[in-house]
């Protein structure tokens, strides 16, 4: 079947403070690598196709450099790769950024299925899969540990909460965002490396878009907007126990005797 | 369109280097002596208000305002599992009901399922105002289609200025639908929540999984919509019911679902952390498994429930459901104490809420000790050793 899986381009680290003096944050934007949940979206694509066989499309939105992250996937075993990248989608919140994929999909058209991670490790949502699938008016089924049935009009997944699992027939289109850990990604092979190195990322800009109504894009088209960063209040009444081992343990014990938790 | 506008006539080699400093997420290039912003801007206006002054602006337009006085009143979904209420929906109620003291509205509960009048009767205990019941056998199990067609029509029809659901697995598939639906803004895993007397709920959250809290606000939308953990705000007290509950006619509501659910698998019980009132925490520090022994007689003389950082996770010395933080459990217990774990920001949201904190830790700049009653700079396998010499001596007494 046709595949779309959505990916993105995190920064290496999560590692962000507030400098005390300037205010500003300190940030290491230079190094990125792939949401690492979004290798348990693409093995499961994998995985499907190697029983029924189509095509694999990995998409991101993102700079223009995202295409490094597309290639990756490609190393992996996607067949194509496509950026969404424009000014215009600068600023884009939940809302902005699950309609702006949902437009390039609509864009390039013709799938069964959307797989996306469970989240991101930079905005840590989890929304924008769902968002995704509303706007392109499909049903989504969360926290996939296992594909079970694959057909060609309908898939079954164990979908996996806190208290329960729960096994969902869905049928196609629909979108499926994958549980970490549901599989083992396999990592990018050397021999696709070679033969894909020079192959062609597709580029999409806003102007190659349906709806080019710009207030549903980026800043304009998003309605949170961040009022302040700070960092953490983290003031309170404490108490050191010092000593060598043996006086802390005994402060230690004796806290837990006074506050009669032994 | 909103975009910040680099005024290239200011810039030189000196400015540039400024301005890509300071911005957070890597948006400036520059080029044969031209200053440019790729699409990494998030528009943060860090560059504007930091930078050097005139160099770059905020072009926006102005935007229609929608008449927010045309929205009315908190809504809290009342999360349910075979009729049985999440306990973060209460939770969430008696923070509503703190906000609505400032906005001056009034606060609704929504309950969607198969004979769960009980659940309506329930929330009423909480105070609430108004509880809208939409019961049919439809909605018998949770369906993400079906459940997102009836916040629809309720929204439809009374306008709520916010809505308010857990951030549980299913408030986390859930509310970014509803949100979709509606066109609004969603804020996930919200710390805290204040409300503004203009009626604009300030949502407060950990962002960049880093160090940072970002305050948000949805300026121009309505309903505005967060999701929030479990155990983060208090349950309220019960109160003498005074609301009204109105049951809502479920004719009319789009039922048709691509979804069918062929089976439920009821995993085997295990007792939950974030139930614990009393919580030993391990972390990183410790070397093997075997290692975990030495917490052994502490625990038992505090009776106490064991849990874990992400990295004893990964390691295959507990399963997930021991995970405290972020991306594992909230927990809230009476006691914790914290041995051996590094003290990342995701571990520290879902556990600063503890009455009682204690930590042993051999790294003076741990940030765990920043929100300790009590701080023990050592060794754990120095200091532990010590404990339990003393739990067990106090036993020969």
């Amino acid at each position: 079947m046709n595949i779309m899986v959505c990916i993105k381009q995190v920064p290496a680290s999560s590692e962000v403070k507030i400098d005390p003096v300037t205010g500003n944050l300190i940030r290491d934007g230079k190094n990125v690598k792939l949401n690492p949940f979004d290798l348990f979206a693409l093995e499961a694509a994998f995985q499907i196709n190697e029983q029924i066989g189509g095509s694999i499309h990995a998409l991101t939105m993102g700079p223009d450099s995202a295409i490094r992250v597309l290639k990756e996937a490609i190393y992996m075993g996607a067949d194509k790769g496509t950026v969404i990248s424009d000014r215009k989608f600068a600023g884009a919140d939940v809302l902005a950024t699950a309609y702006t994929i949902s437009q390039m999909i609509d864009h390039i058209g013709n799938f069964d299925l959307v797989i996306c991670g469970k989240q991101t490790t930079d905005g840590d949502t989890a929304q924008v899969g769902p968002e995704i699938a509303e706007n392109l008016t499909i049903p989504h089924v969360p926290y996939v540990k296992e594909i079970l049935e694959v057909y060609e009009d309908y898939v079954v997944v164990r979908s996996g909460y806190d208290t329960h699992d729960e096994i969902v027939k869905v049928t196609l289109p629909a979108l499926l965002t994958i549980e970490k850990d549901a599989n083992t990604p396999r990592l990018p092979s050397y021999k696709r490396k070679k033969a894909f190195k020079d192959s062609d990322i597709n580029i999409i800009r806003f102007n190659d878009l349906k709806d080019q109504t710009l207030e549903h894009y980026g800043l304009l088209g998003s309605p949170t907007q961040v009022e302040e960063m700070f960092s953490p209040d983290t003031k309170l009444d404490s108490k050191a126990i010092k000593g060598d081992a043996k006086t802390m343990a005994k402060g230690l014990f004796d806290v837990l005797k006074e506050s009669q938790f032994i | 369109m909103a975009y910040i506008k680099v005024d290239n006539t200011k810039v030189n080699k000196e400015v540039a280097q400024k301005l890509i400093k300071i911005c957070p997420f890597n948006a400036f290039e520059y080029d044969d002596e031209m200053l440019s912003i790729n699409a990494n801007c998030r528009i943060c206006k860090m560059c504007v208000r930091k930078g050097p002054e005139g160099v770059c602006t905020l072009i926006e337009e102005e935007r229609k305002k929608i008449d927010k006085t045309q929205y009315k009143g908190i809504l809290v979904y009342i999360e349910q599992l075979n009729g049985k209420a999440h306990p973060v929906s209460f939770e969430l109620i008696g923070k509503a009901k703190e906000l609505a003291q400032v906005s001056k509205d009034p606060v609704f509960a929504l309950v969607i399922g198969n004979q769960v009048e009980h659940l309506a009767n329930e929330a009423l205990t909480y105070g609430v105002d108004k509880v809208y019941l939409y019961d049919s056998p439809l909605y018998e199990h949770f369906n993400v289609e079906r459940y997102t067609n009836v916040v629809e029509a309720c929204f439809n029809k009374h306008k709520f200025s916010t809505i308010l659901l857990g951030s549980t697995p299913q408030g986390r598939s859930f509310g970014p639908r509803m949100a979709a639906r509606l066109r609004t803004g969603l804020t996930a895993d919200c710390t805290k929540l204040e409300m503004d007397t203009n009626g604009d709920l300030l949502q407060i959250r950990p962002a960049f999984g880093g160090n940072i809290m970002a305050k948000i606000r949805t300026t121009n939308h309505r309903p505005q919509m967060a999701t929030v953990r479990y155990k983060i705000f208090k349950k309220p007290e019960a109160v003498k019911p005074f609301g009204q509950l109105i049951k809502e006619d479920v004719k009319g509501i789009n039922d048709h679902t691509f979804i069918e659910i062929l089976e439920v698998l009821n995993k085997p019980k295990s007792k939950d952390i974030s139930e614990s009132e009393i919580l030993i925490c391990v972390g990183r520090a410790f070397k093997k498994q075997a290692d975990l022994q030495l917490i052994e007689p502490l625990r038992k003389r505090l009776n106490a429930d064991v849990a874990c950082t992400r990295p004893l996770i990964e390691n295959g010395w507990f399963d997930a459901r021991h995970q405290v933080g972020l991306s594992g459990r909230t927990v809230k217990p009476k006691l914790i104490i914290n041995i051996g774990i590094s003290g990342a920001v995701h571990y520290i949201e879902g556990m600063k809420d503890a009455e009682m904190i204690i930590t042993i830790n051999n790294d003076p700049n741990n940030k765990l000790f920043n929100i300790s009653h009590y701080s023990i700079l050592g060794d754990l396998y120095e200091v532990l050793p010590r404990l339990n010499d003393l739990l067990e001596g106090e036993n020969h007494v």
